[in-house]
């Protein structure tokens, strides 16, 4: 099939990707996820342990909880460690809340060279800034239907 | 003595499981569709709030303990949640609810990425 048009050498040109790619190693990439997945929760539960060990309860345990992973994620990212775990991870270190500390550290410090306002600041919510958007209007739009029923 | 050490044992297990079976749903999808990282946190975001609003969300939060909240579904579970409980309180506190619950998560990434920032250089990513 040598195709003249246009589309149709776009479609065989994919096609020959396809052919080229590297098998994909989806099983291992499922295990890996699954398995730097649950550990990072069984940190986040060790925490959890520990600081209702030192004496919180309730909201105060779950948010502190969440700050020091997110404190963590944030110093992993620092150090371009979880980028390497990330690799390695795929959706087990995306899907955590480490990740989403990641999402937000990563360009914060990667566009710190084009300043602090436009760079730095307004850098940091290319991802987050997503996920705040649609989680307020997502939990207001929840807010008003549970007030109104 | 032996059943605590049993019962913090399965804490582990489940939250293992579970937080691991969250990330495994992610990365199939990845897999399957390309998403990119960035859409997979918002749709995992959603699908925490629309499955706490539910009710679904909740009993899994008690089962697991931390391998239900630590998946960014668990921050979605904190803004539905924020919102039901300001629903009960009033208009105002309906709407505001979910980013007062979320406050914590947010400040403390932001906060702690400025601080990053300020001590460490970006690196050239090896491949």
């Amino acid at each position: 099939m040598t195709g003249k048009t246009k589309e149709n050498f776009n479609s065989n040109y994919l096609n020959y990707v396809k052919t080229q790619i590297p098998p994909s190693r989806q099983f291992r990439n499922c295990l890996s996820a699954f398995g730097v997945g649950g550990l990072i929760c069984c940190i986040g539960q060790f925490i959890r342990f520990m600081l209702e060990y030192l004496g919180l309860s309730g909201d105060e345990l779950a948010g502190t909880t969440s700050v020091v992973l997110i404190f963590l994620g944030c110093l992993l990212t620092g150090f371009g460690v979880y980028d390497r775990i990330g690799r390695y991870a795929g959706a087990g270190s995306i899907v955590p809340i480490t990740g989403f500390a990641n999402s937000v550290t990563s360009p914060a410090i990667e566009f710190k060279t084009e300043g602090w306002i436009y760079g730095m600041a307004a850098k940091m919510f290319t991802v987050a800034g997503a996920i705040v958007v649609f989680g307020v209007c997502s939990g207001a739009i929840v807010g008003l239907i549970y007030y109104f029923i | 003595m032996g059943q605590e050490i049993l019962m913090i044992a399965l804490a582990y297990l489940k939250a293992f499981a579970v937080g691991g079976g969250i990330c495994l749903i992610a990365q199939i999808i990845i897999n399957f569709t390309d998403l990119t990282a960035g859409k997979i946190l918002v749709y995992f975001m959603l699908a925490g709030v629309v499955l706490t609003a539910l009710g679904i969300y909740q009993p899994l939060v008690e089962f697991a303990g931390a391998g239900a909240t630590v998946p960014i579904s668990g921050f979605g579970y904190l803004l539905a949640n924020g919102a039901m409980k300001g629903a009960e309180k009033g208009l105002f506190y309906a709407v505001t609810g979910p980013l007062a619950a979320a406050s914590a998560g947010v400040t403390a990434a932001v906060v702690f990425a400025f601080l990053m920032s300020l001590i460490f250089k970006s690196r050239t990513k090896r491949n």
